[in-house]
């Protein structure tokens, strides 16, 4: 191993040192100049963006621990837009007096665990994997519990942290059985030798279970709203979007690689989850008023439709998965735009405050509208190939019914979207949200995720581009 | 390039279009001008197609257009168009044309309102010139989804209600839709090497009969839905009666006729041995549609429920003529789509300018409005006989060819069941004169009838517009009927060469 093979890790290292900067930055500002943190941080992320989109190459670092490949910086690359909008979207809420002086801390726990997601995605072997995975999620606890002196977001952070906890120790538990059976805790020799013994059958369920929690699967996924809806509109973003989409990542390749001997089992197990967490996640989100739990029941559902794609269990299974969760950072973020943009400026958050909304603000209803739109896979935005795509996967392997019962789900959930679409559009209020002018920054989050959700459809070649990726991985 | 994109790019440039323009009187001028050229170039089209047929070309489809999109999955922007679906498009062209000009004086958010009249037309055109089942899926929703605004935003009564549960039966429809065309695609090549989503080449192969007895109910009865197939047809009179005018005249004058041709070019032409041992299920519920529909509408006092349940009826006789699966019923079939979609507008039409006048759909508080507003009371008289089957109109051939071609069947099933429908016929002449006995006969019930004032230019416009269009297919049905025959023979002649191992 050399210098040059260290720099494939470019993106790990980039954004741990754009950490480091934005903490010395920190240091040597005096408290009113703390705002200009949030341009530099901007401006170097965006950066670092761009950069992550240069080519990159195969390697493998420290012994196997350490993988990447075009397919793995692809997937840290969709992610790096995702939290490039939710920064853009979270300018107007930091520099709010009271953030003023935590700035870099948002900044800095955001990027811990960005770092903490490359890791995972690009892990090895278990442990690897691991540090990674709570790398991504302490600090998320901390992030949640952001505006401590509101009693709901310090709730939140503890919640997170207490689940968090438990779904870790699961893992391990999962983890060390696969030691204790394999004698490796490394991707490539667990996959051969995993045969489908009981003990091995249990490993995979305890690690699935601890990764449910991650994903907010039904019946793990109890700490969802609460968290949701207590943490900071941002946070929560970040939270069903960008950890979500990770988790997604990552349960996606290890059992395509690492488990895929015992898929035949495991189908049963998704095949159960996969109904459950679409048909309970909507059912919940039918009856909710607050617009930050609405959401959460929403992505609820959606992580469900993932699920779709992993027993495809083929590369359209795989590429089926990523494109989902692309557009769906992108769907999910102009709507949790347009709830922040709300939020932030008026402080209102319920669904009743959104009635007659296109009366005064026509632009961001617009955007919602389209947005919802894309969340319940409607043409032509672009959650309608996502999903499409989806169901394909699951109607290759034969699975017709769970096919019908998903798209039933996504009909239902229909229904409580057009709640929204029903409150801006149809219902009348005597007084509606005043008109307000979001800045700059607001307006460049809200208008990057209403390209994403127009273009991504039609564009086909990203699709292709993600389907040439995934060819290599599986056999 | 094709003609048939211009199709797409026209609807598209009109939006662009009404976007630019500020109030109701630009939007309006805008939204006619381009669904006038819309309609022109479907009328093109017609003249075209008939040309290159004159010309000895034998193609299925003609003008076809295909550009390769999602390689992996081998999705195609496909298009092509033959005698049905140029039937199908020039009736959609006429009807828009005519819904522009019934909400001249759309004054809420009016841009709004044509951009989604617009979008669902634009979903329309794209469904029926698609010959790629994923295209044809996503214009099929492309044009559900505007509905629900429509109705909500700019409809009447219980809107909201409405709306809701017509969108969500509509999308229900479109769930099981599908899984049919999932279905369909995966076995849409023996070997499973070259799977494709396009309509003519799956038509080619066998799909496994087993996968067949799977997936037709699925696909037909998605389509079904949207072809008011009893018992998933209530969200039509709720809709209907709750739709603005120009949105109900493209509702049940077009966007139902998906439904139908649907059913028969995706669920009967693709499926055809399933289509032939279950034929005898879905028969039975259409029939029950044509019949319920017919009394229903009997003993509504709304005009536009009447009309709703009688497009039930209709659209049901369209269905029923559809699973006849012979030359003569199918033929019938399409002419029926056609002749009732102009009619239907052409109520709808009227329903919405005699309420912009009288302020009731109430027949009862009606009455004598021949006197006062004779142009809308003699239009109303021509749609009424048009719709129960008078001949000289278009309503008269298409039941005819239908009934002819459904007792060509000689088992007592279908003949028993024929009989059946085609009692719809009197229960249909029942409610048109009911309804023109009250509403345009008698006293004149309210003095605030006395100065209604007739029909207005743009309403004229409209109207006369689908009067002629009925009254031309009425006397003169052969050049539409030959069009339909020469593009029916392909798909009947799939039809008949199975082995006939139905129930009855």
């Amino acid at each position: 191993m050399n210098f040059s093979d260290i720099l494939t890790m470019r993106h790990e290292l980039m954004l741990t040192l754009l950490a480091l900067v934005v903490l010395i930055i920190d240091l040597n500002l005096h408290n009113r100049d703390k705002h200009y943190i949030i341009p530099i941080t901007l401006s170097l992320f965006f950066i670092h963006t761009v950069v992550g989109f240069l080519p990159a190459e195969k390697s493998v670092l420290f012994g196997g621990m350490y993988q990447t490949k075009p397919l793995l910086v692809m997937m840290k690359n969709i992610l790096n837009v995702g939290v490039l909008i939710i920064l853009l979207q979270s300018v107007t809420w930091l520099k709010k007096e009271e953030n003023r002086e935590k700035i870099s801390e948002y900044f800095i726990l955001l990027f811990s665990t960005l770092i903490g997601m490359y890791f995972m995605i690009s892990s090895g072997d278990f442990l690897m994997f691991y540090l990674g995975l709570e790398l991504a999620t302490i600090p998320i606890a901390a992030l949640a519990a952001y505006t401590h002196h509101n009693t709901k977001s310090a709730e939140a952070g503890i919640k997170l942290l207490l689940t968090s906890a438990l779904s870790s120790g699961i893992l391990l538990f999962g983890i060390s059985l696969i030691y204790g059976s394999t004698g490796s805790i490394y991707f490539d020799t667990v996959t051969n030798l995993y045969q489908n013994s009981p003990m091995q059958v249990l490993a995979f369920i305890f690690f699935f279970s601890g990764m449910a929690f991650k994903l907010s699967l039904v019946p793990f996924h109890l700490w969802t709203a609460d968290v949701y809806e207590g943490a900071p509109i941002n946070v929560t973003s970040y939270l069903s979007v960008i950890s979500k989409g990770a988790a997604a990542f990552i349960l996606i390749i290890v059992m395509f690689t690492v488990f895929n001997k015992i898929a035949p089992i495991y189908n049963h197990i998704l095949y159960l989850i996969a109904v459950l967490t679409m048909t309970i996640g909507n059912l919940f989100a039918l009856r909710q008023k607050n617009m930050k739990r609405f959401l959460a029941f929403s992505s609820i559902a959606q992580a469900g439709f993932i699920l779709l794609g992993i027993l495809g269990g083929n590369v359209l299974g795989m590429t089926s998965v990523i494109y989902f969760v692309l557009v769906y950072i992108f769907s999910n973020l102009g709507a949790f735009g347009v709830v922040s943009a709300i939020s932030t400026v008026t402080g209102k958050e319920s669904m009743d405050d959104y009635d007659g909304l296109y009366a005064t603000n026509p632009k961001l209803s617009l955007l919602m509208m389209l947005a919802l739109f894309s969340l319940a896979g409607i043409p032509p935005v672009a959650g309608f190939f996502g999903k499409f795509f989806l169901f394909a996967s699951a109607a290759s392997a034969g699975y017709y019914w769970l096919v019908f019962i998903a798209v039933l789900n996504a009909t239902i959930s229909l229904y409580y979207y057009l709640l929204v679409v029903k409150a801006m559009f149809i219902n009348k209020n005597e007084t509606p949200l005043a008109y307000f002018k979001s800045d700059l920054a607001t307006r460049t989050g809200l208008v990057l995720a209403g390209l994403g959700i127009f273009i991504l459809g039609f564009w086909s070649q990203i699709y292709e581009v993600i389907n040439n990726l995934s060819f290599g991985l599986i056999h | 390039m094709s003609i048939l994109n211009l199709f797409i790019i026209v609807p598209l440039l009109t939006v662009g279009g009404i976007l630019l323009t500020k109030d109701l009187r630009q939007s309006r001028l805008v939204s006619a001008v381009g669904m006038g050229f819309q309609m022109i170039l479907s009328f093109v089209l017609v003249y075209l197609y008939l040309h290159e047929r004159a010309a000895g070309n034998t193609a299925t489809m003609l003008f076809t257009y295909d550009a390769l999109w999602f390689p992996t999955l081998n999705i195609h922007y496909a298009l092509g168009v033959d005698g049905i679906s140029v039937a199908m498009i020039a009736l959609t062209g006429i009807v828009v044309f005519a819904g522009i000009f019934a909400s001249w004086k759309m004054t809420y958010l009016p841009r709004e309102f044509f951009i989604s009249l617009i979008i669902l037309a634009s979903g329309v055109f794209g469904f029926f010139i698609s010959v790629d089942l994923f295209t044809m899926f996503l214009f099929y929703e492309l044009a559900v989804i505007p509905m629900y605004l429509l109705i909500g935003i700019w409809g009447s009564g219980p809107k909201e209600y409405s709306a809701m549960k017509l969108t969500l039966m509509l999308m229900a429809g479109s769930a099981m839709l599908m899984v049919g065309i999932l279905g369909i695609y995966f076995f849409s090549s023996p070997d499973h090497s070259h799977l494709t989503f396009n309509l003519m080449e799956i038509s080619k192969i066998k799909i496994p009969i087993e996968m067949q007895r799977f997936l037709f109910p699925f696909t037909f009865i998605g389509f079904g839905i949207l072809g008011a197939l009893f018992p998933f047809h209530t969200w039509s009179p709720d809709g209907h009666a709750s739709a603005p005018t120009a949105v109900s005249m493209l509702h049940a004058g077009v966007l139902m006729k998906l439904g139908g041709y649907g059913a028969f070019r995706v669920a009967i032409f693709l499926m055809p041995e399933a289509a032939h041992e279950q034929a005898w299920i879905f028969l039975i519920l259409t029939s029950i549609s044509v019949v319920y529909g017919a009394f229903s509408a009997v003993v509504q006092n709304d005009l536009k429920y009447i009309n709703a349940y009688s497009s039930v009826s209709h659209c049901g006789l369209v269905l029923f003529a559809v699973l006849m699966m012979n030359q003569t019923a199918m033929n019938g079939a399409i002419v029926q789509m056609i002749s009732h979609g102009l009619m239907t507008a052409l109520f709808f039409a009227l329903i919405g300018m005699i309420y912009g006048r009288t302020h009731t759909r109430i027949i009862q508080e009606m009455g004598g409005l021949m006197k006062v507003i004779p142009f809308l009371g003699v239009v109303y008289v021509i749609a009424g006989l048009a719709s129960l089957g008078l001949p000289g109109f278009s309503g008269f051939v298409a039941e005819m060819i239908i009934f002819v071609g459904a007792f060509q069947h000689v088992d007592v099933f279908h003949r028993v069941i024929t009989i059946l429908a085609a009692s719809s016929i009197v229960i249909t002449a029942v409610y048109i004169l009911r309804v023109v006995g009250l509403l345009l006969m008698g006293p004149i019930k309210n003095d605030h009838f006395l100065h209604l004032d007739d029909a207005k230019w743009y309403e004229r416009i409209s109207t006369v517009t689908l009067v002629l269009a009925i009254t031309a297919i009425g006397v003169a049905p052969f050049w539409l009927t030959n069009m339909i025959n020469y593009s029916l023979a392909p798909i009947v002649e799939k039809l008949s060469a199975i082995q006939i191992t139905s129930l009855f």
